[in-house]
């Protein structure tokens, strides 16, 4: 067997397009007070994309762990591949040749891609891991994946979060799977990314793979799906609807029970008056971004566009004090901050929901409310004594404007759906007296309904005078959000102006314009 | 307040989650005695659980000395003797782990300020001198070792192994190597004072385990520390000095050693360079087996205090029944082994088999 040449991923001899491969039955999964699946019914077909949509805490992410072998059923049938299946464990499930890439990141920050990528199934002789075989078929992967330049050998810890995802992918490529679920695989993935997961998704599903694919954003479902089954409280709502052809009015409404309109708030008529709030000049961290100058004025929400490793986000991070400039200043109300303090950000009015939940935002064993909490509890204290009482009812006037589900905010944010702990995330900063506001892909992972919420909770916000930046690999969003735009590539502002002047095609080829033409930076 | 949330639910709201609001309105009123945790309570209840089982085996043993109820008493009040000294040392251990650290220097930090503070010098300034001499070593050796920790960016085992050899190699240059009596009267009585039938040590530990509760979970110092040792980036990002808190946790667990100190001198009207030996363990012993995680982030005072009273009770269960004190640290590394593995199995491990299964949780 030698390893060039070899496909992506075997394809399993016996697949015949179209035959059902998985078909759920009834399925019903509680945890303590809550139902999250209440009898869901689903029928997958081999060579197909079978989409699930359904709002934030609907029990997507539950259903798919049900299938990977992480949770076991309460009652309900699964057959797979014509017979009836239990999987004990997720070992079980991916023998069984079900590959799934969760939505939260299960990846050993301190083992390599290519340990990560093999993790429990590692390529062995004579009880030996077979190191180089390892690191060869890892890189072949990379490689398909459209990521050649992330080493094998790399430690995960030291990639960014979009890195991270690619490598979850690549963990679900090394099975020789026949269904693979992905749970929002796009939520971290700019665009061009996107693009080049779909057209792996189109290889495995010409081979007679399925795929179960995830995601809130409908042009996607549009772009890559086959069949959509919508899910509504743990309940099957539609099953197998036709991907293309379903208005959007109807998804949205069997996974809301109403109708939305999916729409920006209205931009006020005299923006960009107020004093300016944020002033940042020439700002550089070397291999991240080089001289970046900006302003945020009050009441104003600017908008950076740009690709995943524009430095975007390390951009956002050393404004917050989180990084440590190289060069270059950050003013807040005239007033120079001290560089690489976060504590000085805040105290000046800053506040940051930074990109990754999981790692850099939350406490998974705590309640939410305390988490909301997590940078204003002080101000609700009296002498140095907490006031649980009032901080649960900050938060729940939080947890209320964004729509949390459930609603209930001592239960502990580990127990909340991918999008619901992301208004965890971003609700925290809008409690207290935030004046200028940062956000770094605010929206990943939160539904529709949830979304134009959220929007106009910003909106609102930069109504009553806060400064907003806000970094989103979305461009819809920040032309439809924000007032004036930024757009990044390779560290470097090439391009800025108010988000009326530009439109998607122009902001996207200024981003992927690539380095023809201008040089990296240094 | 119920209401209010009641009205906020949309009108075509799904019957689960209005069950699911009634089901947990009910708990809210009895949260004033607990921390919000919750789930901590479950695991005390098993840690009081494994005390009757050992007062059982006790009962069982002895039935002779049992049979007496004012034997009974004594023997209590002596458990709760034994496990004070190192019950205080242990409130400060279940900050610092908490707060995603640990320090092994507690056993020396104790031995150096009780030496220090029973010098011929400091003695001659009474009781209030040397009780002040003994805090004061001890929040200032902690202060060190936070130091080390957050801004010398040390491995806090490796920092606070550093401080446990040099602490003790101060303490023995300090006396000579020589034991040091105590000739202060009053800090003599503190070991033997008994008030309203009830050593005076118990009630320091109890007021040291009072604050340390209230510390925990009423004060924005007690957030702080399960932040900082449950997501120390999230704690950042949240503007939390995460360096100056760690600083903190230790100069407390130091705090928290001087008045060990000070209890230990007086039980043995004497302190020496090798006193309080291993106290380290059994202190770190005691939080894991009360449920402090040791990658931080939880943990109860509670708790802590149970598993020191476990191991004072085990003790106490070998010397009424005449065995080796090696047969005893047999069975307490046995427990302690037991501990880690329950909680391993809890909360997860950093193993690639549970790694795996991470997913779970999320
Ligand atoms: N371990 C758990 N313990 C308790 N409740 C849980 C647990 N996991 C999920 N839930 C609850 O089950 C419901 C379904 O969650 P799930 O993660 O499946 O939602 P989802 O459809 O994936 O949402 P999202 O779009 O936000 O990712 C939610 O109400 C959630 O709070
Ligand atoms: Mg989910």
């Amino acid at each position: 067997m030698s390893d060039t040449g070899k496909p992506l991923v075997e394809a399993p001899a016996d697949a015949v397009a179209g035959e059902v491969v998985l078909r759920l039955t009834d399925v019903v999964k509680t945890f303590p007070g809550v139902r999250a699946l209440d009898g869901v019914q689903l029928e997958v077909r081999a060579g197909e994309v079978h989409c699930l949509l359904g709002q934030n805490g609907a029990g997507k992410s539950t259903l798919i762990k049900v299938l990977a072998g992480v949770h076991r059923p309460d009652s309900g049938e699964v057959v797979w591949r014509g017979e009836p299946a239990s999987f004990a464990n997720p070992q079980a499930a991916m023998r069984a040749g079900i590959a799934t890439i969760y939505q939260e990141l299960d990846l050993v920050d301190d083992l390599s891609v290519a340990e990560n990528a093999f993790l429990g199934h590692e390529p062995r002789r004579f009880g030996f891991v077979r190191r180089g075989h390892m690191a060869r078929r890892t890189r072949q992967i990379l490689a398909r994946l459209g990521h050649p330049e992330i080493p094998p050998g790399r430690l995960v810890r030291h990639l960014p979060a979009a890195g991270k995802q690619i490598v979850s992918m690549a963990r679900a490529l090394s099975h020789e799977a026949r269904l693979i679920i992905m749970d929002e695989p796009s939520a971290v993935l700019a665009h061009d990314e996107v693009a080049n997961l779909f057209r792996i998704i189109r290889e495995l599903t010409a081979q007679g793979i399925a795929v179960i694919y995830i995601s809130h954003r409908l042009e996607e479902i549009r772009e890559i799906g086959d069949r959509v089954t919508v899910l509504k409280d743990g309940r099957t709502t539609a099953a197998s609807l036709p991907a293309r052809e379903t208005p959007t009015r109807d998804l949205v409404a069997r996974m809301t029970g109403r109708t939305i309109e999916y729409v920006f708030p209205q931009r006020p008529a005299d923006h960009g008056g107020g004093a300016e709030l944020l002033r940042v000049d020439g700002l550089t961290r070397p291999g991240e971004f080089a001289d970046v100058s900006l302003r945020v004025r009050a009441g104003e929400i600017v908008g950076i566009a740009g690709l995943v490793g524009s430095g975007r986000s390390e951009l956002l991070e050393t404004i917050f004090g989180a990084r440590r400039a190289h060069a270059g200043t950050v003013r807040v109300n005239g007033r120079t901050l001290r560089p690489g303090s976060v504590g000085a950000a805040v105290r000046a009015g800053m506040g940051m929901a930074p990109e990754e939940r999981k790692s850099q935002a939350l406490l998974l064993g705590e309640p939410i409310y305390r988490n909301v909490t997590l940078a204003t509890f002080g101000r609700y204290a009296r002498l140095g004594f907490t006031d649980a009482g009032q901080e649960r009812a900050e938060a729940d006037r939080i947890a209320e404007s964004l729509e949390l589900r459930p609603r209930d905010v001592r239960r502990p944010v580990r127990t909340l759906s991918g999008g619901n702990q992301q208004k965890v995330v971003v609700g925290r900063w809008l409690l207290g007296d935030t004046r200028l506001l940062l956000l770094d892909e605010p929206t990943r992972g939160v539904d529709v309904g949830a979304r134009a919420e959220l929007y106009q909770v910003i909106r609102d916000l930069a109504a009553r005078g806060v400064g907003v930046l806000l970094v989103s690999s979305e461009v819809p969003e920040v032309l439809g959000l924000a007032d004036r735009v930024l757009v990044m590539r390779e560290g470097r502002v090439v391009r800025e102006a108010p988000a009326g002047e530009l439109d998607e095609n122009t902001v996207l080829d200024l981003v992927m314009a690539g380095s023809l033409m201008e040089g990296a930076p240094a | 307040m119920s209401d209010v949330r009641e009205s906020a639910l949309p009108a075509q709201s799904p019957p689960v989650e209005r069950a699911e609001t009634a089901k947990v309105d009910a708990p809210a009123k009895l949260s004033w005695w607990r921390g919000d945790g919750g789930e901590g309570v479950k695991r005390n209840l098993g840690l009081l659980a494994t005390l009757v089982v050992l007062v059982v085996i006790g009962i069982l043993t002895r039935p002779d000395l049992y049979g007496d109820p004012n034997w009974v008493w004594g023997n209590t009040l002596t458990i709760l003797k034994l496990a004070s000294v190192v019950g205080v040392v242990t409130v400060g251990m279940t900050f610092v782990i908490i707060g995603g650290g640990i320090d092994l220097s507690v056993g020396a930090i104790v031995a150096l300020a009780g030496v220090w503070c029973t010098t011929v010098a400091t003695q001659s300034y009474g009781a209030g001198g040397m009780i002040f001499t003994a805090l004061t070593v001890g929040l200032a050796v902690g202060v060190v070792n936070g130091l080390l920790v957050s801004y010398g960016r040390l491995v806090p085992f490796i920092a606070t192994l550093a401080m446990l050899v040099a602490a003790r190699g101060l303490a023995a240059e300090i006396s000579d190597k020589q034991t040091q009596v105590s000739g202060n009267t009053f800090i003599n009585g503190i070991a033997s004072t008994n008030v309203l039938g009830i050593p005076l040590l118990v009630y320091i530990l109890v007021a040291v385990v009072a604050a340390g509760w209230v510390l925990l979970n009423r004060t924005t110092f007690g957030r702080r520390t399960v932040a900082v040792g449950g997501n120390p980036e999230a704690a950042r990002l949240a503007g939390i000095n995460v360096r100056r808190h760690t600083v903190l946790l230790y100069a407390l667990s130091g705090l928290c050693c001087g008045i060990a100190a000070v209890m230990l001198t007086a039980q043995a009207t004497s302190a020496q360079a090798a006193m309080a030996n291993l106290y380290e363990l059994d202190a770190i012993a005691a939080a894991i087996i009360g449920g402090t995680l040791l990658s931080g982030g939880r943990g109860t005072i509670i708790g802590s205090l149970l598993g020191v009273i476990i191991f004072s009770t085990i003790t106490n269960l070998f010397a009424i029944n005449n065995l080796s004190a090696e047969a005893q640290n047999m069975v307490k590394g046995g427990i302690i082994v037991a501990a880690v593995l329950v909680q391993q199995v809890q909360f997860g491990s950093l193993t690639q088999f549970l790694a795996r299964n991470r997913a779970t949780t999320t």
